[in-house]
């Protein structure tokens, strides 16, 4: 008696409300995220087969000893990571002035047309948006054209496509509103007293800048930097289309590996490697910032 | 305010506890409301009046103990189902219905014919001061409209108890008055049960026939106004509701109903047995409270007899009708609170005068 | 207007973010076969050109219904999901919303790949069915993130007085909490709608033979001779993000000036 009626309770209770309701999306997750990653690093564990068979369920650790040998492997990786790396740099410094720019100068009923304006470009194709990089920087393409007509260059320059640097460029931009809305965000919850109170106890603006204003908004700094960083290390198109043969990063392989030379396993080991990498490379940039997001809840 | 004296119990709560995981909410409250009060919950942030309210009205279950309204009991009896109907803290108006919609929004499901209902929503505006407001968008109102929004739409559907949650707190000092007396009246009018839980002491002694006083889940006195005002069972009550001083005293003897006491700074006296705690027979040391306004200053030709202490003035606070003294009595540590009505006749004393006060034995109470 | 770096910059800012979408109309209309400056005068029959392509039309047919279906499936578990966030209080809450909400931060080729494993490994043929449930892995989060705003902003104690005055909780959802959501939803439905329309790596690499928008765009960006009709089908899925945008921006208005709540500005 005592355990039916404790369960009727709990059937009409909060938490079993909580649990159904979010089960649907939960194990969709479960199904389609979950499972999957857990089945590419079991994959990654087993040996590939050759001829008919596509994979030999054997545990081996082969494939992670052949991916981190291959010196394409490793140098792909460290490109991957240093294009990320420079894309966050140069997207976050870049987007932190406009976002200050929205938060604190442009009017309140402004503000949302703004970050409209702002969202746009990301919503239209990005595959467009890659090819119409490779126009502007290309052999004949608008900054050539341009330079040319104005008679600054005798020749279309050669160096700003098909490289690193095109990427980097390419992807700035494609990342670009992922910077700038989260620092907005955080710019946003900044009580504007704490700055006009530094300003009447005789501070300058650049001392408040740096004392209030960007030590509260790091948190939202910390978050556009994984936003960009992470998804970057992955990305596909852009090495795929403006990258040359120079710059292809790791996807490039892991495409590769999966579709078009059907080593699975091998394929397996690589993503596994960039996900850790990826992840370890995100908590050391958490840990080393760790004071900024204490006392955020 | 007068308390009928054959009044029909409407709400029964009976030994009622409730937990949140291990969090003991409300600890065994025992308590009868009657048919047609004015029942107020006081008490501190946390101390579970609001729980409590939503106990009875059905938002939340109890863990033991049992809820009667109008002698049936609550339990199983889901929200929608009870005589109850809520007025919540921050009114709960629907933003995309207009006026009109909200207040005949109960009467969705009943079966009368649409002009009848119409006509109920406008007399339901009119008992509110909103007449002409019908189609007005809900969320174009101010705090004070959507607080009669909230009433008239609670109202309508006649149930026999009207639940207030903190509806007040809200509003700015002006609207408040306006709004308590506004309440009071609707409440005659209406006739209905109304339990208001408020914070604030003074709204609940200004517009409650009954009160109870809640600290940490339990409800630590249930009285009305007066009786909670001048004859509070402790001292954190006495602390709660309005100002009183403390001062030690001695028991010197007991006997038959009177109490023989010695109050340090202001004399001996014989007090009746009711002005001790309830249930505890005072002896030796006790503390010995009394309001401000139960103190008089003695001017020139005005003697109290053997009523009469000395002190000095500590403090001065002048409100325009009122001035408020703190006073240290001769032979007492801590300055007391005194306050006096100013009118012609009675200057306002300077700080640092001497002055002759006139106490009062029968409006002491005795705490342990 | 007062002159000021800041200002400059963010103007400047603006035209970088914009500048390669301006290309798109120039060149549609240009005359010339060759995407490179000089513009040789004005043309619509790279638009004409779209409207004979059949492999073009099978694409978009099957990207508009990837895309409706995505957007229904995807509203519909952000529902649950942002009404379980800010409703209800669980154990294990956190870490559940957070598995729901990885697909944001994950490179997409990796959640590609995976799927790509499972696909084959439960023989679930690549093609329509594969994408759709890819593309809901990846709008999912998206549509929790508005839908959220538009649950918290949604005042508890509304469903308890529609409770209080006699409904049920079916007809207090129907009557209450549906419309208040609705520009939620709206907003949600568009945006997925617009990511499952524009995404590309999940169809390329679990959509076997099936065509999408974006994998027939990227098959033709090879070829110097297709280019300038790419450039005038992009054109007018510019055209068409920006009007649902607008549409959904519009939405998100109404529903804040509805409930009188204060803007905070963009989805988010």
């Amino acid at each position: 008696m005592a355990d039916g009626a404790r369960a009727g309770r709990f059937t009409r209770s909060q938490a079993f409300s909580g649990y159904v309701m979010i089960s649907p999306p939960f194990l969709y997750a479960v199904l389609m995220l979950g499972a999957p990653l857990v089945a590419v690093i079991v994959l990654s564990f087993l040996t590939d087969g050759s001829g008919g068979q596509r994979i030999i369920p054997e545990f081996t650790t082969a494939n992670y000893a052949e991916a981190w040998a291959d010196p394409l492997n490793r140098l792909l990786w460290m490109r991957s990571v240093f294009v990320s790396l420079m894309v966050t740099l140069a997207t976050v410094i870049l987007a932190f002035p406009i976002a200050y720019y929205i938060s604190f100068v442009v009017r309140p009923e402004k503000k949302s047309l703004w970050l409209f304006l702002i969202t746009i470009p990301f919503w239209t194709s990005y595959l467009i948006r890659v090819f119409l990089w490779k126009v502007i920087l290309g052999y004949s393409g608008v900054v050539n054209s341009a330079l040319l007509g104005l008679g600054i260059i005798d020749e279309p320059l050669q160096w700003i496509n098909y490289n690193v640097g095109a990427v980097i460029l390419t992807l700035a931009h494609a990342y670009a509103p992922f910077a700038i809305l989260p620092i907005f965000v955080a710019l946003e919850k900044i009580d504007r007293s704490l700055l006009e109170a530094g300003q009447d106890l005789g501070e300058s603006k650049a001392m408040t800048f740096l004392r209030v204003t960007l030590p509260l908004a790091m948190p939202g700094v910390i978050g556009a930097t994984l936003i960009v960083f992470i998804p970057t290390v992955g990305d596909y198109v852009t090495p795929q289309l403006v990258g040359g043969p120079e710059g292809r990063l790791i996807a490039n392989m892991i495409q590769l590996q999966f579709l078009k030379l059907d080593n699975y396993p091998l394929g397996s080991a690589i993503s596994v490697t960039t996900m850790v990498i990826v992840g370890v490379i995100s908590l050391l940039f958490l840990l080393a910032n760790r004071r900024f997001l204490r006392g955020q809840r | 305010m007068t308390v009928v004296p054959d009044a029909k119990p409407m709400i029964e709560i009976r030994d009622v506890h409730k937990y949140y995981g291990d969090y003991h909410a409300l600890r065994g409250i025992d308590a009868v409301i009657n048919a047609g009060e004015f029942f107020s919950l006081l008490g501190p942030s946390g101390c579970g009046k609001t729980t409590l309210l939503r106990t009875i009205a059905g938002f939340e279950d109890i863990s033991s103990g049992a809820i009667l309204i109008d002698g049936k009991d609550m339990h199983e009896v889901p929200a929608n189902q009870r005589p109850t109907n809520m007025v919540f803290q921050s009114y709960a108006i629907f933003p995309h219905l207009t006026v009109e919609q909200n207040v005949g929004f109960g009467l969705r499901r009943d079966p009368r014919p649409a002009a009848e209902k119409a006509k109920a929503v406008a007399e339901a505006l009119a008992m509110v001061g909103l007449t002409g407001f019908g189609a007005r968008a809900a969320h174009a109102l101010s705090g004070g409209q959507r607080q009669r929004v909230a009433l008239a739409r609670a109202l309508i559907l006649k149930p026999k108890v009207l639940l207030l949650d903190e509806p007040l707190s809200a509003l700015d000092k002006k609207m408040r008055e306006t709004m308590q007396e506004e309440l009071i009246k609707l409440q005659r009018q209406v006739g209905i049960t109304f339990i208001l839980v408020t914070h604030d002491q003074e709204e609940a002694l200004v517009m409650s026939d009954r009160i109870a006083v809640m600290f940490e889940g339990e409800i630590a006195q249930l009285d009305d106004p007066e009786t909670l005002y001048r004859r509070p069972n402790s001292r954190r009550v006495a602390e709660f509701i309005g100002v009183m001083n403390f001062v030690p005293g001695k028991v010197l003897s007991e006997s038959g109903g009177t109490i023989e006491l010695d109050v340090q700074g202001l004399g001996r006296c014989a007090i009746a047995a009711s002005q001790a705690p309830a249930g505890g027979k005072p002896t030796g040391e006790t503390s010995v409270g009394f309001r401000p306004e139960t103190l008089t200053i003695l001017y020139e030709g005005q003697t109290a007899g053997d009523r009469e202490c000395q002190g000095t003035i500590a403090e001065v606070v002048y409100y325009g009708d009122m001035t408020y003294y703190d006073v240290k009595l001769d032979g007492v540590e801590e300055p007391v609170r005194l306050s006096m009505r100013n009118v012609p006749g009675r200057p306002v004393l300077d700080l640092g005068a001497r002055t002759r006060i006139a106490w009062s034995p029968g409006a002491l109470v005795l705490f342990r | 207007m007062k002159f000021s770096w800041l200002r400059v910059y963010s103007w400047l800012y603006l035209v970088f973010l914009f500048a390669p979408v301006f290309l798109l109309p120039l060149f549609a209309f240009n005359e010339g076969t060759i995407i490179a400056f000089p513009l040789q005068g004005f043309s619509l029959r790279w638009f004409a050109a779209l409207l004979d392509n059949q492999s073009l039309h099978e694409a978009v047919g099957n990207s508009l219904t990837i895309a409706v279906t995505v957007a229904v499936a995807s509203t519909a578990l952000g529902i649950f999901a942002a009404r379980a966030a800010t409703r209800y209080d669980f154990r294990g809450k956190g870490a559940m919303i957070g598995l729901i909400m990885l697909p944001l931060v994950m490179p997409e080729v990796i959640l590609a790949v995976a799927l790509l494993v499972v696909f084959l490994q439960i023989a679930l043929p690549l093609g329509m069915v594969a994408i759709i449930l890819g593309h809901i892995l990846v709008c999912t989060p998206f549509c929790i993130a508005i839908l959220n705003g538009a649950f918290l902003s949604l005042d508890k104690s509304l469903e308890e007085a529609a409770y209080d005055l006699g409904e049920t909780r079916m007809s207090t959802f129907r009557l209450i909490i549906l419309p208040l959501v609705m520009p939620g939803i709206i907003s949600s439905l568009l945006i997925a709608f617009i990511i499952s329309l524009d995404e590309f790596i999940m169809a390329f690499f679990v959509g076997g033979t099936t065509v999408t928008l974006p994998i027939y765009i990227f098959s033709q960006l090879r070829f110097p001779a297709g280019l300038p009709v790419i450039m005038a089908l992009g054109t007018i899925l510019v055209c068409l993000s920006i009007l649902l945008l607008s549409i959904a921006e519009y939405f998100r208005r109404r529903g804040v000036a509805r409930t009188g709540a204060k803007d905070t500005g963009g989805f988010l």
